[in-house]
């Protein structure tokens, strides 16, 4: 079983990347393509013979139509196979799957591409994220399986508690929300500046996402309902166990102080979008240094420092 | 926010005595802390001020660490250390920095909770004169019944939903329902804000009178402890603690198991401690995350290990015996470190002297399964194949010296010295090997005996009396957090007239005031339905709704629709 759920999660992030390979292509010659108008343009406008027009643009609307669509098949499938990934693993282990960070990214990861194919069915529209959803997934578990890999196990005692349970569970959740959420807050502050017409290097890649609102308002509502099943999470739930397990419910250990800081960034976030002198890029750009945060907790503490919570060691 | 300062700066008394700087300037500061831009840049200070203390060892966490950054970096240590950079979730920056932050929650938190509180006991606004120009707007439709009985059953239907609503009269013999919803935003805004205060001061008070000390207790009767701040190994008392305020009660461990994976995992650790407290004796059991509750302390199992027993017979047959700790390593084998100084031995039983340099130490490390290749590592937790490898010594321990050593080695400046000599092992290099039951005749014919382990657990003891208030505030901040985020407010207005045979409203018909006249747009006015001669009992009322959403609310349409389909149908069923 748990063979299996290695290869599994092998051919999980070669389905995502072979999702990705969609999205770029549709990305690249999809009906909203404007590399591809602009390509036409170009060659009517050399003076060409006119029989090119049609074949040049009809024909990559299609298939990048379709393309973008394969994709979206292929995401749906390497969702179900990373959640087979994580089936097998709770099974070979005969427990939740995250007694470690391994298993742990392998979870937040899964809950945070779930929430962007349910975004997606409700907002066709948004489909042109997938290429840096998929990205995002292909980095995340591939740099979660070669650094972080580890055999399974069985839970040492310290993690056999129910508070444990609704504290991890209730973490992955909200993690994976705000790591999902920092797509669309990236793609808002390119699209912004997009806007603006500024030229540099990440802005172009703004012709082709969502309009901006939208993309703001997403992002404020991803934060906004994974902001409370954190404080939940972490400041609520972990305390708990931690009193029951340590004795005390604070204690600053690495693992805390940045829980502790991603809240008050989020909590930042929030209040910035509640300003209205605080410009909208501006309190964006706070979301993503609170996912900064958040990748540091889930990789930068477990790697760097030595505490309490270390049992989620990396090998 | 921007509203409530205005309300503040118009609240002041006019500056009768035009030039006060000072005032001016306390009052401008005042205005500015309490600012929500203020309140951010603050959360970011804060945010940036905790993160030294995961980067550098932190005294409250581990001052074994802080002790060996000194010896890392003995010229950057003092330094940070005059910085609180190894106390930093106690230094007075910190502090600073949330003091600030919670000062200007309770100027920004006090006028809105009395703006709220004002809000809440007003009534719903009365309609505007134009329904079309709000955001959402319901054009006008005929339904049967009184003006006065539709609003009644409007105003009915509205809060039946939960809204508060005001029926108001108009002029013109019509009737005009005003409601709102969506309090429990603000509400549960103000709710967490509070709640944060409450969480603060219970950590406060927590660290006043709280206590907690850490405590290694070896199984058996004569091993025991009481609580007294002179029986903990590390312990740390709240500002208003004194050592005479720790409650009494005394444990002794009776009994221990952990049980492993074949891997060497732990599956379970169980202690089992005789409690005398308050004059009683009882025998009770606790585990990893199911904590002892003593009634005015709570003590955790944190760790646990081996304290291999020595019985030492010294030149005049005199013999001690001592069961002492030894430090498990991280790798979670239970290799462990340790050391066993006998300083009272040798004493000539004549003349009570001792020769200066006849004290007596070992050092070494028990292995509670030694692999068969030699290495000095155990390969599984729990003894299966137990040895102690140790090295003796001879001389001046120098624990009279008064400067507390580690008690897991030998005083390394005495040896440096030559004060404290190896007499063991010094020709092959390798410490000798004892197995439980072994003895190990010395070179000076005293006599080492290993009768065994005994288990030893150490405890984290803990006493906070605030711990369930800050519980309450976390769990209260969160529900009002979430009603803060989740919650909409938002108003919906009826304007409920007769309508005349023709379907004109008679205010309309009675040539009512201009102003009143811009109510109903000629638009809405032809889209009622002549619905001449009908012959319905009671009369008939032309209804026209509007919606405002107070807050962002991208959903609002859909419920606006919801509301005026209710209010209709329940017309039309009645
Ligand atoms: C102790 C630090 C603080 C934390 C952790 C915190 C946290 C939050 C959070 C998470 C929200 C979002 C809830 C929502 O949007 O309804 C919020 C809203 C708000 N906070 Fe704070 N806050 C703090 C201090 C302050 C201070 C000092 C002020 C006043 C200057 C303030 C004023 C407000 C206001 C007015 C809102 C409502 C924004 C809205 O219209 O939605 N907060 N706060």
């Amino acid at each position: 079983m748990a063979e299996l759920s290695n290869q599994l999660m092998a051919i999980t992030v070669l389905a995502y990347l072979a999702a990705m390979v969609c999205y770029a292509a549709e990305y690249a010659f999809g009906n909203r393509s404007h590399i591809g108008r602009a390509a036409t343009r170009e060659l009517v406008g050399a003076g060409g013979p006119p029989t090119i027009e049609p074949v040049v643009v009809e024909a990559p609307r299609h298939r990048g139509d379709l393309v973008g669509k394969i994709g979206v098949g292929l995401n749906v499938l390497a969702l179900l196979l990373h959640l087979g990934t994580l089936v097998t693993r709770s099974v070979a282990a005969d427990r939740m799957p995250w007694g470690n960070m391994y298993e742990f990214t392998l979870s937040v990861s899964f809950v945070g591409s779930a929430v962007w194919l349910g975004v997606l069915s409700r907002k066709p529209a948004i489909r042109h994220l997938g290429l840096f959803v998929a990205l995002s997934m292909v980095v995340l578990l591939g740099a979660n399986g070669l650094i972080a890999y580890t055999p399974v196990g069985p839970l040492v005692p310290a993690l056999n508690s129910y508070w444990y349970v609704i504290h991890v569970s209730t973490i992955i959740l909200a993690s994976g929300i705000l790591l999902f959420g920092a797509v669309p807050a990236t793609l808002f502050l390119i699209k912004a500046g997009y806007d603006q017409g500024k030229t540099r290097f990440p802005y172009p890649l703004g012709k082709h996402v969502p309009a901006a609102e939208t993309l703001e308002r997403l992002t404020f509502r991803l934060h906004a309902f994974a902001f409370p099943l954190f404080t939940f999470g972490a400041l609520i739930a972990g305390p708990l166990w931690a009193e029951a397990s340590w004795g005390r419910y604070w204690g600053w250990d690495p693992k805390e102080v940045w829980a502790f800081i991603s809240w008050i960034v989020y909590a930042g976030y929030l209040h910035a979008r509640a300003t209205p002198s605080v410009k909208r890029t501006t309190a964006t750009w706070i979301a993503l240094i609170g996912f900064a945060t958040m990748l540091m907790n889930l990789f930068g503490v477990n790697l760097f420092f030595e505490g309490l919570h270390s049992y989620a060691n990396a090998g | 926010m921007t509203v409530v300062q205005e309300r503040t700066a118009a609240a002041a008394p006019p500056p009768r005595r035009p030039a006060n700087p000072v005032w001016a300037f306390l009052r401008n500061s005042w205005r500015q802390l309490t600012s929500m831009r203020t309140a951010l840049v603050l959360l970011f200070l804060l945010a940036i001020a905790a993160i030294p203390g995961s980067v550098l060892p932190q005294r409250s966490v581990n001052a074994e660490r802080v002790a060996g950054y000194f010896a890392a970096h003995p010229d950057l240590a003092p330094t940070l250390d005059r910085l609180g950079m190894f106390d930093v979730y106690a230094s007075v920056w910190f502090a600073a920095v949330y003091l600030l932050l919670f000062t200007s929650l309770v100027g920004c938190v006090a006028p809105r909770l009395v703006e709220h509180v004002r809000a809440l006991r007003s009534v719903p606004p009365d309609a505007p004169k134009r329904l079309d120009r709000l955001p959402q707007h319901a054009a006008a439709t005929e339904t049967t019944g009184e003006p006065a009985a539709v609003a009644a059953s409007v105003a009915a239907t509205l809060r039946k939903r939960r809204w508060r609503a005001r029926v108001r009269q108009d002029d013109n013999g019509g009737w005009t329902v005003g409601a709102e919803k969506g309090y429990l935003k603000e509400t549960g805004n103000l709710l967490f804000h509070c709640a944060l205060l409450a969480v603060l001061v219970g950590v406060g008070f927590g660290a006043w009178y709280g206590w907690h000390g850490n405590r290694i207790l070896v199984k058996g009767a004569d091993r025991g402890f009481c609580n007294a701040v002179t029986q903990y190994d590390d312990s740390s008392l709240g500002a208003r603690v004194g050592p005479g305020d720790l409650p009494p009660f005394c444990l002794e461990l009776t009994d221990f198991r952990a049980t492993f994976q074949e891997t060497g995992q732990p599956k379970s650790f169980r202690a089992q401690v005789l409690v005398d407290e308050d004059g009683k004796e009882s025998s009770r059991t606790f585990w990893v995350n199911n904590p002892l509750r003593l009634s005015s302390a709570a003590v955790s199992l944190i760790g646990h290990g081996y304290a291999p027993m020595l019985r030492y017979t010294d030149r005049f047959g005199k013999q001690q015996t001592k069961a002492v700790p030894f430090l498990p390593d991280k790798a979670g084998m239970l290799t462990s470190e340790g050391a066993v100084m006998f300083p009272d031995v040798n004493i000539d039983p004549k003349t009570n002297k001792r020769g200066e340099d006849l004290q007596v130490g070992f050092e070494g490390i028990y292995l509670p399964t030694a692999s068969t290749d030699g290495r000095p590592a155990s390969v599984f937790p729990a003894e299966r194949n137990p040895v102690l490898f140790l090295t003796a010594y001879r001389g001046n321990l120098g624990v009279d010296a008064g400067i507390p050593g580690s008690v897991y080695s030998l005083n390394r400046g005495q040896i440096a010295s030559g004060k404290l000599k190896q007499v063991s092992g010094t020709d092959s290099g390798r410490p000798h090997e004892l197995r439980p039951g072994q003895a190990w005749t010395l070179d000076d014919g005293t006599k080492l005996e290993f009768l065994g382990t005994q288990p030893f657990v150490t405890l984290a003891v803990r006493h906070d009396p605030t711990q369930s208030l800050v519980l309450v505030g976390a769990v209260l901040g969160l529900l009002g957090l979430m009603a803060s985020l989740f919650g909409r407010r938002r108003r919906i207005f009826f304007r409920l007239s007769p309508a005349k045979a023709d379907g004109v409203s008679p205010a309309e018909a009675d040539g009512m005031s201009p102003a009143e006249a811009d109510g109903i747009s000629p638009a809405e006015a032809d889209g009622v339905s002549p619905l001449a001669g009908d012959g319905a009992r009671g009369g008939r009322t032309v209804m026209e709704a509007g919606g405002l959403p107070r807050t962002d609310y991208p959903g609002f349409d859909e419920e606006f629709r919801d509301v005026v389909a209710a209010a209709r149908g329940d017309e039309g069923t009645a």
